[in-house]
């Protein structure tokens, strides 16, 4: 098999996995450190038939997707802080619409305006709950310019299957570096193909009821179905209703499509857990970081263990506890003042033993930041 | 085919208040169609928030309730993914120029083949009574209760300005023109605007004076008059009514054809 190899930036990376998943219509707004992929897809998207569209805003360009994948189409939007702060209005209505969409939010210093072109892992908790009102929220992540591209196409097949938004949180280091990327043979990653009703012309199709596996086959707009989308509360015909049973069946329904999977949608990659003593959780360009260490410290028989999360939403605590249980301590490696660490404290058994290394000055956190820390908690001093 | 045949008659009667003219509206909006003989698979209609974006619900089309304001932004998407779909845009004055005046001249601006149907009628309904961009110096409203020092947009000088290529006004009064309007709208290739005036009796009528549905509409007949017409010269003050933009220019789907043309290595 002769892979496509290619050095790359991580915005680069993310393109190719959206192009491989079969992306088929974009909106964006240029924002720093997210523009490649926008410039990207200006580009690529029209030679392989795709649309693309520069829209007045962030706002507009989540709207236009939503409405692209309306028509039946692959659909994605990229940003960064700020645009993603706007996206959360369209975010939202895409969670309770139940429309698939992947939106990317390449991070930046924040909050406001904040630090363009420096890193930073803030908007873990923004992409968790920037949307007003209850709601679930699948977010995935990745540390390695591989890894953002298989992370992409699995952003893709997790929104068509569980007709929901997909955020893929990178960060500025990871979208600005350069390395290689392979791209694999076509078929070598499997892909989610939009579900589409089997019910026929003249027979009444539901686009909100769901099949006995739980899944919600669409109809094109444009198709022989005509129905409604709304963003009110909805019964299965897609009209509105204030029915407290329809209403409470269906924020069950959004939130339980998300929380019951937590196990299903978690991707992880494991490195030297089975005798680590003590274990580093980290994610996005702090995992690398957090993996030099680790390896570095295994050179000097130090038992140290790094769980990567690549789903930071749903978190996937089952799977923290378990690898964090019987640890001397924990060690969450992130770039922002500790938003995962709050929920790795949460899935623990002794959240006292869990600690922050992390960095937010702008700054890419260094193996030398983290060695600090593990010094204090080894007790070794400063 | 019957006019029935275009709602979705389980949600009637609608929602509107007694004397509204949103449903001069809509029936327009059904006959525009039924003229045209288009098949309902072929028509999207999109709506923002408001008493204007209600009009969705109510057709049997493919039909897409939004967010506030941003119906164009949802729409641009429906056209410009499956440019054969007819894609209808109905929107309340807030709604297409306060929080979505953006998207409504950029929308333009593009000349992306859409029909954006402003419902004007001066004033935030669904929630109250406020006052909208539309409002204008003097009006009353439950957040201009001393009368508005807001100066108000002119849509059809707005549309023409952001680059729409046809701009039409019309008044619920004039129903038959209204429908005519929606109808050449519709099979324009480009960005259409049809600003139609109609009456809010329940808030902007009581809070300013303007007695009841039928003198409200009744007023439509008596402050406008066609373009260009003899009255208007003696009148300054009349609005005009009519089709005020009609112009081919080209399309931005088509346009983005020839991108992709381009991009896979033709012409």
């Amino acid at each position: 098999m002769s892979r496509q190899v290619k050095f790359v930036q991580g915005n680069e990376a993310c393109l190719e996995g959206a192009l491989y998943a079969g992306l088929q219509f974009y909106a964006g707004y240029p924002i720093t450190p997210s523009s490649e992929i926008t410039e990207g897809l200006a580009l690529r998207l029209p030679a392989v038939g795709g649309k693309f569209i520069q829209m007045e805003d962030e706002i507009s360009s989540i709207c236009a997707i939503i409405g692209a994948s309306l028509t039946g189409h692959k659909v994605m939007t990229a940003t960064s802080g700020p645009g993603f702060s706007l996206m959360q209005e369209g975010l939202g209505y895409a969670v309770m619409t139940e429309i698939p969409c992947v939106i990317v939010d390449v991070m930046r210093g924040g909050p406001s305006t904040g630090l363009p072109t420096h890193g930073g892992q803030g908007d873990v908790m923004q992409a968790r709950w920037g949307v007003h009102g209850d709601h679930s929220i699948v977010a995935l992540t990745a540390s390695s310019h591989q890894d953002v591209f298989e992370m992409t196409v699995e952003a893709f097949n997790i929104a068509e299957t569980y007709r929901t938004p997909v955020i893929l949180l990178l960060d500025e280091a990871i979208g600005h570096m350069r390395e290689k990327l392979e791209i694999p043979e076509p078929g070598e990653l499997p892909l989610v193909e939009r579900l589409r009703t089997s019910v026929r012309d003249g027979v009444n199709y539901h686009p909100y009821l769901p099949r006995e596996d739980g899944r919600l086959p669409m109809s094109d707009f444009g198709g022989v179905h005509r129905y409604n989308v709304t963003g009110l509360y909805h019964d299965m015909w897609g009209f509105p209703t204030s029915d407290p049973k329809m209403v409470h069946g269906l924020i069950r329904h959004l939130h339980d499509k998300i929380e019951n999977r937590v196990n299903v949608l978690a991707r992880y990659k494991e490195y030297f857990l089975e005798d680590a003593e003590r274990i580093m959780v980290s994610y996005g360009c702090s995992a690398r970081s957090a993996l030099h260490v680790v390896k570095d410290r295994r050179l000097r028989g130090e038992k140290l263990g790094l769980l990567e999360l690549q789903t930071l939403w749903p978190f996937p605590a089952e799977i923290v506890r378990d690898r964090c249980v019987g640890k001397k301590s924990v060690i969450v490696v992130e770039m922002n003042m500790g938003q995962i660490l709050h929920e790795v404290k949460k899935a623990v058994d002794q959240p006292d033993n869990v600690f922050l290394a992390n960095r937010v000055d702008g700054e890419y956190i260094t193996p030398p930041d983290i060695y600090k820390i593990l010094r204090l908690i080894q007790g070794k001093g400063v | 085919m019957p006019i029935k045949d275009y709602i979705r008659e389980r949600f009637f009667p609608h929602m509107w208040c007694p004397g509204c003219g949103h449903g001069t509206v809509l029936n327009s909006l059904l006959r525009a169609v039924e003229q045209l003989g288009m098949s309902k698979n072929e028509i999207v209609v999109v709506s923002g928030i408001g008493c204007s974006a209600r009009i969705s619900g109510y057709v049997d089309f493919h039909t897409l309730h939004t967010l506030h304001g941003r119906a164009l932004a949802f729409a641009t998407g429906v056209k410009l993914s499956k440019p054969e779909l007819n894609v209808i845009v109905p929107m309340g004055d807030g709604d297409a120029l306060a929080i979505g005046g953006n998207h409504f001249i950029h929308a333009a601006r593009r000349n992306i083949a859409m029909t954006a149907i402003v419902m004007n009628n001066k004033i935030y309904g669904m929630t109250g009574g406020q006052f909208s961009p539309l409002t204008g110096v003097g009006g009353m409203a439950t957040t201009a209760p001393y009368a508005s020092i807001d100066r108000s947009f002119d849509v059809v000088e707005l549309a023409k300005a952001a680059g729409a290529t046809y701009v039409a006004r019309s008044t619920a009064f004039h129903a038959q023109e209204c429908t005519q309007m929606i109808h050449d709208a519709i099979l324009h290739d480009g960005f259409s605007v049809v600003e139609i005036m109609t009456q809010c009796p329940t808030h902007y009528g009581r809070k300013n004076k303007k007695g009841g549905p039928a003198e409200m509409i009744k007023e439509f007949k008596d402050i406008t008059t066609p373009i260009g017409s003899k009255a208007k010269q003696e009148n300054p003050g009349l609005i005009e009514r009519g089709v005020f933009v009609e112009k081919d220019l080209p399309e931005y789907c088509a346009e983005y054809d020839k991108i992709i043309e381009r991009a896979q290595g033709g012409a």
